[in-house]
């Protein structure tokens, strides 16, 4: 059976696109030919910045014969009816066979479809793959209408076995295949003509191209922490940064340069944002001191130098590059020193949200929770709200213009040079926290409280605009959020109110002043320029907006004041539901959360249906509790009898239409059995009702789980149904006692099973 | 690709060997274009001559104008009146990589020594309404250039597609004369009877210029050019495509496309002067791209840009 070798040959892909087109690749080519009839043994793609290429083992040669047999009408039936028979066969009515039915003769059409040679099939499927690839963004070159992601030059398409190698004739455009390919661009130009993939491969390799990119990314890193190592230092670890660089290569080359004297004294975040940013430079680091000493990168070709002019002119730009961060850096230092003011003011003029006001309102709102919060979490209010009211300056501050990704890290430098206690500084860069599931949790008590306040402020206010997610659509990353709260919650076993924290009173009077704030700004302007149009003598300018401007202006703060006003209105009725409604949506993240952990959807609802369902830390506790609990042999029996003892009763209930719920009296009791219960129910319930007030809902269902026997018991010797009326009522009544014990710790009826 | 060229001396040496490369590939060597532009694409061969279906090939220098990287004279490596040299061609040749490989060598960079780089970079253009494909070329980790398949100028899908490089010169020619500091650069050769450098020549005029854009230009003039040249350039595409006097159809492409070019221009010194906020920045931009569509629109109604009657 063949082997086949496709080899797409063109201008320098991205690096970001590599990766996913070679599966993109793999997956169209291999799923058309599998549709079509024809396997294979076993699939490979590969990538380049100059090709994607991908190789099938022990493919058919042919695609197998295929024969169909399709029932028609009787030999009786309407011509009509044949005739739609055969045109939907394309076949004449001689061939067609007439075979006795269980209902008569009848026309049967056998259709043999026969095999095609792979070749065939090979040479349509990658046409339609080319034509149709799903590049994320894709272009057009010179005269011609094809899309490629840059311009294709080459298509090397053949199959090969003992017998020898055939070009796959395909034809894309003014493209047509061979079994042809080119190497390094630079160190081994021209023309290479391959017989089979491994001589692809090797000859590849002998003309400077490193076809597989994890063999790329394992020498790069092979080569950049052994040159670290050498002088005792570390290359920082970047996957992302690995797999972009060992896509812009061919030919990996890997130099170590030296950072400017004068730079080393920046901060490591902002050596490494700019160095990665900007030149795909790799950090290296003295482990010692924690100071980023040195720089890698990768050339794409050996040079007679070694390297020397390429690194001597890398270092020249970098310095450059570092020259403008120390330039930032100083000027944000000043600003730092003397307190930070001008940007905290410059923050009143960005815009958070257009319907949720400015950065600064919207660090106002934090500032006043953080201080609600802080004594839940243990914090000083004041240095809650100090921190609070300082964690995002940095926003508006040089560096993290040009390097967003350092925001908090540099505001934590800030602050610190602010003079500010390293408990405030560190609220910059936790507030944040955690970003990802994987993310640290903050634990110092001013940085949980200011992260806690950052991210109910956050939710609060987009619900308050009726902006939650949808489906896939998460835009503000709320369930991040959410997940946030519940992760700082759970982690740093807070016993918080959420719903209480939800209703805090500031949240709800800034959001609403907010908007009355919007809808008075929103109504002066409308005056202002209505004002204007009337005014005959008004001079119109350029800079003042023309008539026309102004007209549409106008019409655009029309429709914003009905949406302001609109929004406003809805807060006298749906502000007060919003903590009801985002506490479902917390319940739901969490769910996720615990489902994520092995707690199953039905023990969460057990739980979710007791009260103090707003305290995370007491809800998961006990939902540890039940899941273990019913994991055993004690608690998946009491179960069962819970559910039998309920079932008897709420069938019971319903028929007499009265609620059996108190006076079960042990001088009714008739058995053994039934007395035992009665006593085993006290005495749990002497147990039970302590360790529920202290929160011990392993200790509850230990004692629960007593009751296992007694009631097993119970159900085995009593027929609750008596004919005694007396003895049936204090039956049920014993029942009910059962159900609420058992309902006391949680709601059982949810639990399946 | 064997390389034999020296290292040039000079500035004014990389462009001559920049327009004696490109001739000698059959480029049509232009002239810069007579009014303050950006960049080079700003050029009507560029701009103009991309839209429609004729092919088209030229190469120029463009003195281009950004008067907000003023610095007085003062940075070494930004003024706020710099070069753009700007090759077009159109169709695109499948071989332009290679032809570019080549301008490269003829100016002194040596293949064997430098690490070039083709690295992602999708170039667009706001205020023409353009976008294209291509990359940053990186030389030793710097960029030397901006290679761009163009694929909509003036919102219209570009038909062939133009394939355009353009070469920031200050910048390449630090790097290839070895200086630090674009103003030590010799301007003519360093052995010449009066020998100049980049900064003789621009320095005064440099921080002449950045006086003038950030505190003196009157925005009033300014705000009124803005709106002359917008009212212009609607009023000269108002007008029919058959000329009375003449008995002919022109349509008055190219002159509608001035008072766009110019409408950029006052923005751009608006923008110098701060008085545009972020928001009026982005109803501007909007402005001009609207001009730069009109004219798009114009130019294939007329014979260089494809029409046939």
């Amino acid at each position: 059976m063949p082997d086949l070798l496709i080899e797409l040959f063109s201008e320098e892909i991205p690096a970001r696109m590599q990766a996913k087109a070679a599966a993109d690749l793999q997956k169209r080519v291999t799923d058309g030919l599998v549709e079509a009839g024809i396997t294979y043994a076993g699939a490979r793609a590969y990538s380049t910045p100059r090709r994607l290429t991908l190789t099938l083992s022990d493919m058919l040669a042919r695609s197998p014969d295929l024969r169909e047999e399709r029932k028609g009408p009787r030999a009786d039936a309407p011509e009509k009816a044949l005739e739609g028979f055969l045109r939907s066969t394309g076949l004449t009515k001689d061939q067609l066979e007439l075979r006795d039915d269980k209902k008569g003769q009848t026309y049967f059409a056998v259709i043999d479809k026969p095999g095609r040679p792979a070749a065939d099939i090979v040479a349509e499927v990658l046409e339609d793959t080319i034509r149709n690839f799903p590049w994320p963004k894709s272009m057009r070159w010179g005269a011609g209408s094809l899309r490629w992601v840059r311009p294709l030059h080459r298509i090397l398409c053949i199959t090969y076995d003992e017998q020898g190698t055939e070009i796959v004739p395909v034809t894309v455009d003014h493209i047509t295949s061979s079994d042809i390919t080119e190497g390094h661009r630079f160190m081994a130009p021209g023309e290479i003509k391959v017989t089979s993939f491994e001589d692809y491969e090797a000859k590849l390799k002998k003309a400077h191209v490193v076809l597989d990119a994890q063999e790329r990314a394992d020498h790069i890193w092979a080569d950049a922490t052994s040159m670290a190592f050498a002088q005792g230092l570390e290359v920082v670890d970047d996957k992302g940064l690995l797999a972009e660089v060992a896509g812009l290569v061919e030919w990996p080359v890997v130099l170590m340069g030296e950072i400017g004297e004068q730079f080393l004294d920046l901060p490591p975040e902002v050596l490494q944002s700019s160095m990665k940013e900007h030149q795909k430079f790799f950090s290296v680091r003295n482990p010692k001191t924690g100071r980023i000493e040195k720089f890698v990168t990768v050339a794409n070709t050996e040079t007679p130098d070694n390297g020397a002019t390429i690194l001597a002119g890398n270092q020249k730009v970098l310095a450059a590059r570092l020259a403008d961060a120390v330039f930032f850096w100083e000027n944000d230092l000043r600003i730092a020193k003397e307190g930070m003011q001008p940007w905290l003011d410059s923050l009143g003029k960005v815009t958070f949200h257009n319907k949720l006001g400015t950065v600064a309102d919207q660090i106002d709102r934090i500032a006043a929770l953080s201080r609600e919060i802080a004594p839940v979490v243990g914090a000083d209010a004041d240095a809650a709200e100090k921190a609070a009211r300082i964690a995002k300056a940095d926003l508006a501050s040089e560096m993290v213009y040009e390097f967003p990704e350092l925001q908090g890290i540099m505001g934590r430098y800030y602050i610190e040079r602010a003079g500010e206690a390293p408990e405030i500084a560190a609220v910059a860069e936790d507030h944040y926290a955690p970003l990802g599931p994987s993310d640290d949790v903050p634990t110092a008590p001013v940085s949980v409280a200011v992260a806690l306040a950052e991210k109910i402020d956050k939710l609060t206010a987009f619900w308050a605009i009726d902006e939650k997610p949808t489906g896939s659509k998460d835009p503000f990353a709320l369930r991040r959020a959410a997940l946030g709260v519940i992760r700082l919650v759970l982690e740093n076993n807070l016993k918080l109110s959420i719903l209480a924290a939800l209703s805090s009173e500031s949240l709800t009077k800034q959001v609403t002043e907010l908007g009355k704030t919007l809808l008075s700004d929103v109504s002066s302007k409308i005056e202002e320029i209505q004002k204007r149009l009337s005014d005959p003598n008004y001079v119109w300018t350029v800079l003042g907006g023309t008539r026309e401007d102004k007209e549409k202006e106008l019409a655009d703060l029309k429709i914003r004041r009905e949406e302001v006003g609109s929004i406003l209105s809805n807060y006298q009725t749906w502000f007060p539901q919003i903590p009801s409604d985002l506490l479902s949506f917390f319940h739901d993240r969490l769910k996720v959360y615990l489902r994520d952990q092995g707690i199953r959807h039905d023990v969460i609802d057990a739980c979710l249906a007791m009260p103090g369902n707003d305290d995370l830390t007491l809800l998961v506790k006990r939902a540890n509790a039940l899941s273990d609990f019913l994991k055993t042999d004690d608690g998946e029996n009491l179960l069962q009898g819970f559910k039998r003892a309920n079932n008897i009763l709420s069938q019971a209930e319903e028929k007499d239409g009265v609620e059996y719920s108190y006076g079960a009296d042990v001088k009714f009791a008739e058995t053994d059995e039934e007395r035992a219960l009665f006593k085993a129910l006290v005495d749990a319930d002497a147990e039970i009702t302590p360790a529920m007030q202290d929160e011990d809902f392993a200790k509850a269902m230990t004692a629960m789980a007593a009751l296992r026997a007694p009631i097993d018991a119970f159900f085995e010797a009593v027929q609750v149904n008596a004919d005694s009326a007396t003895i049936r009522r204090n039956r049920l009544n014993l029942l009910s006692r059962i159900r609420t014990i058992c309902l006391s710790v949680a709601d059982l009826t949810r639990v399946e099973g | 690709m064997a390389s034999q060229t020296t290292t040039p001396r000079s500035f004014q040496e990389i462009i001559l060997r920049l327009q004696a490369y490109w001739a000698e590939k059959g480029c049509a060597m232009l002239q810069p274009y007579d009014m303050e532009v950006g960049a080079g694409t700003f050029h009507p061969a560029t701009t103009l001559r991309a839209l429609g279906s004729k092919d088209w090939t030229a190469a120029y220098v463009q003195p281009s104008r950004r008067p907000t990287d003023g610095r007085y004279g003062d940075s070494p490596n930004r003024w706020q009146h710099y070069y753009q040299y700007q090759v077009i061609i159109k169709p695109s040749p499948p071989d332009l990589q290679d032809l570019y490989l080549g301008s490269l060598e003829a100016i002194g960079i040596d293949m064997k020594m430098h690490d070039i780089r083709f690295v992602e970079d999708d170039w667009e253009s706001p205020t023409l309404g353009a976008w294209g494909l291509g990359w940053e070329v990186w030389c030793d980790g710097m960029e030397v250039s901006q290679f761009t398949y163009f694929q909509q100028v003036g919102g219209h899908d570009c038909h062939p597609v133009s394939g355009e490089l353009t070469y920031g010169l200050e910048r390449l020619a630090m790097y290839v004369l070895g200086f630090d500091d674009g103003n030590e650069m010799p301007f003519n050769a360093p052995d010449a009877p009066i020998p100049l450098t980049y900064g003789d020549v621009f320095r005064e005029a440099e921080a002449q210029y950045a006086r003038w854009n950030f505190d003196v230009a009157d925005t009033d003039t300014l705000l009124q050019h803005f709106k002359d040249a917008e009212a212009e350039c609607a009023r000269i595409l108002e007008q029919p495509a058959d000329d009375p006097k003449t008995g002919r159809r022109i349509v008055m492409a190219q002159p509608a496309y001035d008072q766009c070019i110019k409408a950029s221009h006052v923005f751009n010194l608006l923008d110098a002067r701060g008085v545009i906020s972020v928001t009026e920045r982005q109803a501007y931009i909007g402005r001009v791209r609207a001009l730069a569509k009109a004219c798009a629109d114009a130019f294939v109604q007329t014979d260089a840009g494809g029409y046939a009657a």
